[in-house]
């Protein structure tokens, strides 16, 4: 395992996408689900399109922060854990199951370098469900998440906009793609492309892609 | 960050956490419940670093269950306790110890009430009042002051209030609402969450 004191120095592995905006927020209609698409490798953009939302099954996703390796490998092995549960039981895994097995699965990994920051949205019959599950070995239920480097700043933009309830599903679409775009904005690790999607009691749907200089010249137009 | 205390009457234990589940400078959770029931009248109150604090507490608390199915009968708060300590000590000097501090607040038919303090050195000490976190550098001192052995529920509750309205006014970091439960002969009792004023608490997200 790698000591704490040398996850800075010279020594430290390139680590892509720990720059990144992730969040998700349930609201009246299942979950929203917004990313950005930049991977850095230090000061280098290594990549501005990357997918960062892990399709785990239908009615299941799983985000990427961190290591990208780390959260693909991860969810891919979570996703063929949930199949196994779901041939076993005949039913489909709850949202807080599947979190519950990606925990423990990196658990036993603690301290070993692994990094993942990953939020896994479902809807199951308890309705829609949000985790937040991660390498230190956090697993929090919750409302709304934002992870990653250029999270705080889209938990300023969510946190103003569901002031006002009972949002649709597309003013909750423009709030989840303006949080991820504002946080473009500020963060240098986070950039490219909004990728959107919604979870819904059918599963969950691609909503958008949009490119966030695109959305730049869009809401510059908007204020004029 | 965390807080957690634990005050012992006469026929009873209170107990209180937080609710804030933190990650770095960002609060990701305002009603993360931080007790754990062990039994029908025990309860493990645990903070520490993230993960081991529910893997640790779901490890002691489905033992204590196997206990009960294996014998037929539950371990009292006591041996609870010095189990407890026993696998925090075990793992102590092992590769992946524990980074957790706990309160075990229980009631036992022959003992009555007991409090017990632990730490992630693994030390054990039963207390008659007990706090975690850096909020217990200001609130020991209230409580040295005014606890006395004989109070009542309503009088540990007050104290209680005390100690979070002197977090409320000196602590840095604002925590909003506190989850606080008793225990006594008839089991564990949940009271209403404790939310001191001024103390700003995130308006819960709309849910269908």
């Amino acid at each position: 395992s790698v000591p704490v004191e040398k996850w800075n120095g010279p020594d430290r592995k390139i680590e892509f996408l720990h720059g990144t905006t992730t969040l998700a927020f349930k609201f009246q209609h299942g979950v929203i689900v917004a990313v950005d698409s930049r991977a850095t490798a230090g000061s280098y953009i290594a990549s501005q399109t990357v997918k960062k939302v892990i399709e785990i099954n239908p009615y299941l996703l799983g985000t990427m922060a961190g290591g990208a390796a780390d959260c693909s490998f991860w969810e891919r092995l979570l996703a063929r854990q949930c199949r196994v549960y779901e041939l076993r039981n005949k039913e489909r895994i709850s949202v807080a199951a599947a979190s519950k097995l990606l925990a423990n699965m990196v658990y036993q990994y603690k301290g070993m370098g692994l990094s993942m920051g990953t939020m896994v949205c479902g809807w199951d019959k308890t309705g829609p469900g949000l985790y937040y599950v991660d390498s230190e070995g956090n697993r929090v239920c919750g409302d709304l998440f934002a992870v990653g480097s250029g999270s705080m700043y889209a938990y300023g933009i969510v946190d103003s906009g569901l002031k006002q309830k009972d949002l649709t599903v597309e003013e909750a679409c423009d709030l989840g793609r303006r949080a991820i775009y504002q946080a473009t904005y500020r963060d240098a690790y986070s950039g490219g492309q909004v990728n959107l999607y919604h979870v819904h009691s059918e599963g969950w749907t691609r909503v958008s892609q949009s490119d966030v200089l695109m959305l730049h010249q869009q809401y510059q137009a908007e204020k004029a | 960050m965390e807080y957690l205390i634990g005050i012992q009457g006469q026929d009873f234990v209170l107990v209180a956490a937080d609710n804030i589940a933190a990650n770095s400078i960002i609060q990701m959770k305002q009603d993360q419940d931080k007790m754990f029931k062990l039994s029908d009248k025990i309860l493990l109150l645990c903070v520490g670093e993230a993960g081991d604090t529910v893997q640790f507490a779901e490890y002691i608390q489905k033992n204590i269950q196997l206990y009960k199915m294996r014998n037929g009968y539950e371990l009292s708060p006591k041996a609870a306790a010095n189990f407890t300590r026993k696998n925090l000590a075990d793992y102590l000097r092992s590769r992946t110890p524990y980074h957790v501090n706990l309160l075990l607040a229980g009631f036992d038919e022959t003992d009555g009430p007991g409090l017990y303090y632990m730490d992630h050195l693994s030390a054990l000490a039963k207390a008659p009042f007990a706090a975690h976190g850096y909020g217990a550098y200001l609130t020991l001192s209230i409580l040295d002051r005014y606890y006395r052995p004989d109070l009542t529920r309503d009088e540990a509750v007050d104290l209680l209030k005390k100690c979070v309205e002197e977090l409320n006014k000196r602590f840095i970091l604002n925590l909003p609402s506190f989850t606080v439960r008793l225990i006594d002969t008839e089991g564990i009792h949940d009271l209403e969450k404790l939310m001191p004023v001024g103390a700003k608490l995130l308006a819960p997200a709309p849910s269908s």
